[in-house]
């Protein structure tokens, strides 16, 4: 089996599944933010549900429309800390204490290799950098999975990347990530698993496995996965471990030598250059080379896809002491109040502010094209963040460029969509 | 889904409807259709919901529905009266979220190729059956699996919760 057929196979309580089939599945964690979880609360009512399954395995997160940007925005948050308060719900994340679930959840400790997760967002998927099977669903999905605990799957089909080689200067995980969505297209991958392989994978950073997993679903995935290694324990002795187990490999979280993909793509992060996605698919990809010189209004450095710590500290290297060009706007958006207090401890926050950049508390925001700092008609932004569907981030008529944190730092101080190997 | 017969105006579209344009996210601080079905694809076809009658089908391409979980796409599309999405292939989520709140959609590669702009079709989502009344032709959608079915049986999984719920 694959990983993903034998961590659906366990939570269907199934000796062995195989890709196509249907099955119903426990899962470990249950989640929803202020954008999906009210209408989820109504549905469960409706539901005739009284009691959630299990009140440590939901989590409810202000990520997307916080600090609430208006009355309506407040109202889907005092639903979801009303339906918190009586339920009991353990996990529950206030303003303050709350970041982008897709960064959150995993710094919380609420995510182990083998999981099962559901969470009402389409980048779930994320939470395959740490070795669980994770899968965005709607609302009502998630009001069945509180008021019974389990919920329907179809077992995907696997494509295996394999990833060789090193990251030339100025190229990280976003260019890998970009590189695999160009290939796949943005469906190449529907109904399917990705599963990350390969010496360089085992090499990258638990940021950077996010940030790939992460956009899985922009190719139509079901989830993104890596196998849990040593890197992956690492982290989970950091944030939670109590859930350490001393014999990691009786997890058995590896696809076996016979498992069934449906494909296999290589990429060699060797030939990798910088890249871009262009308006209005994040399959758009271009070598940074075909893009530069691109008047841009506003760069935004953050999301769940590169609003990481390691995020900020590319960017800071890539700016070192120069000012963000006078034509631009720089929004940095860590993902979670940990993040900001790293930068504020480190002095990092202060240097961006003083290069002219302004600091958001954690949300989703822009990215969502919800609110601190939509675009205007006509607009062009750089923006690390998954999508730039047309009207995605603010006005129909505005455009947005996808990339990683490298090319957006060099990009904020140029003006001008630019190449980080050549400022 | 009941064995009823839809009949309406062909709405056609391209590959990759994402959720952003079915219902752009500065409306989702709502979940009611009657809220949302207003801005149902203004952007990306601002005239949709003027022209837009009850009982009319939308037709499209590849990866209908993709991008956002936020289940405010199909209640959107259903609120502005469409009966129901025929497409060439449909995104997950939103796939399952259609299922979940009785929005009738038919996976039918063939049928799209042979549906224009303004032609009258007739769908029985229970059989699958699609028919161009305009200029004739007949498919049958992909069927549903099993489990789906019982899903769609029960009426939504609204009702299959319900039914769970009350064998306990």
């Amino acid at each position: 089996m694959t990983l993903a057929e034998k961590i659906l196979a366990r939570h269907a309580g199934l000796a062995s599944v195989k890709a196509g089939q249907i099955v119903m599945a426990k899962v470990d964690l249950a989640f929803g933010t202020d954008v999906t979880t009210a209408l989820s609360v109504e549905v469960f009512h409706r539901m005739g549900a009284e009691k959630v399954f299990d009140t440590h395995k939901l989590a409810l997160v202000n990520d997307h429309f916080v600090p609430a940007k208006d009355v309506q925005a407040a109202a889907l948050s005092k639903a979801m800390r009303e339906f918190a308060q009586e339920q009991g719900i353990t996990n529950y994340f206030e303003v303050g204490r709350s970041g982008i679930c897709h960064s959150l959840l995993p710094d919380k400790g609420l995510v182990f290799p083998g999981d099962l997760i559901v969470g009402a967002d389409s980048h779930t998927c994320t939470y395959g950098a740490l070795g669980a099977f994770a899968t965005g669903i709607g609302s009502t999905d998630l009001a069945c999975a509180w008021a019974l605990g389990e919920l329907w799957f179809r077992v995907p089909e696997s494509i295996k990347v394999v990833v060789e080689g090193r990251f030339g200067p100025n190229v990280g995980a976003k260019d890998l990530i970009l590189k695999l969505i160009n290939i796949l297209t943005v469906d190449g991958a529907l109904y399917q698993a990705l599963e990350f392989t390969g010496s360089s994978i085992r090499n990258m950073s638990m940021d950077g496995r996010i940030t790939v997993c992460n956009m899985a679903i922009e190719a139509g995935a079901k989830t993104g996965l890596i196998a849990p290694d040593e890197t992956t324990w690492d982290f989970i002795r950091g944030v939670n471990p109590a859930r350490l187990i001393s014999n990691p490999a009786s997890l058995d979280l590896d696809s076996d030598p016979d498992a069934v993909y449906s494909q296999v793509v290589h990429i060699d992060l060797d030939s990798l250059t910088p890249l871009v996605a262009e308006p209005y698919l994040p399959s758009n990809v271009r070598p940074i080379k075909e893009v530069t010189g691109i008047k841009v209004d506003q760069v935004v450095i953050g999301s769940c896809t590169n609003g990481r710590l390691e995020d900020f500290q590319v960017a800071a290297a890539i700016m070192q002491d120069r000012p963000v060009h006078p034509g631009v706007r720089l929004l940095l958006i860590p993902a979670t109040p940990q993040i900001l207090i790293a930068l504020i401890e480190s002095g990092l926050a202060a240097r961006f502010v003083k290069a002219g950049a302004t600091l958001s508390p954690p949300t989703c925001g822009p990215c969502i094209g919800g609110h601190m700092g939509v675009l205007a008609k006509g607009e062009v932004g750089l923006f690390t963040t998954n999508r730039n569907f047309r009207g995605r981030n603010g006005h129909p008529e505005s455009k947005v460029y996808l990339s990683g944190p490298q090319v957006a730092a060099a990009t904020a101080v140029k003006g001008v969509i630019a190449d980080p190997n050549e400022i | 889904m009941p064995y009823e017969v839809l009949r309406g105006s062909v709405f056609r579209y391209g590959d990759s409807v994402d959720t952003d344009v079915i219902i752009p996210a500065r409306y989702c601080t709502s979940f009611h259709a009657a809220e949302l079905a207003p801005h149902c694809l203004e952007d990306l076809d601002p005239t949709f919901v003027k022209r837009v009658s009850a009982g009319d089908i939308i037709v499209a391409g590849y990866n209908f529905g993709c991008g956002s979980s936020r289940e405010n796409a199909p209640i959107a599309i259903k609120g502005a009266g469409v009966a129901c999405v025929i497409a060439r292939s449909f995104a997950r989520i939103f796939y399952r979220n259609s299922i979940n709140i009785g929005l009738p959609i038919l996976s039918a590669p063939e049928a799209v190729d042979g549906l224009n702009e303004g032609d009258i079709v007739e769908v029985e989502p229970g059989t699958g059956a699609i028919r161009n009344i305009t200029r004739g032709g007949v498919w049958t959608a992909d069927a549903f699996p099993a489990e789906i079915q019982s899903i769609i049986r029960a009426g939504g999984l609204v009702e299959y919760v319900q039914k769970r719920l009350a064998s306990r």
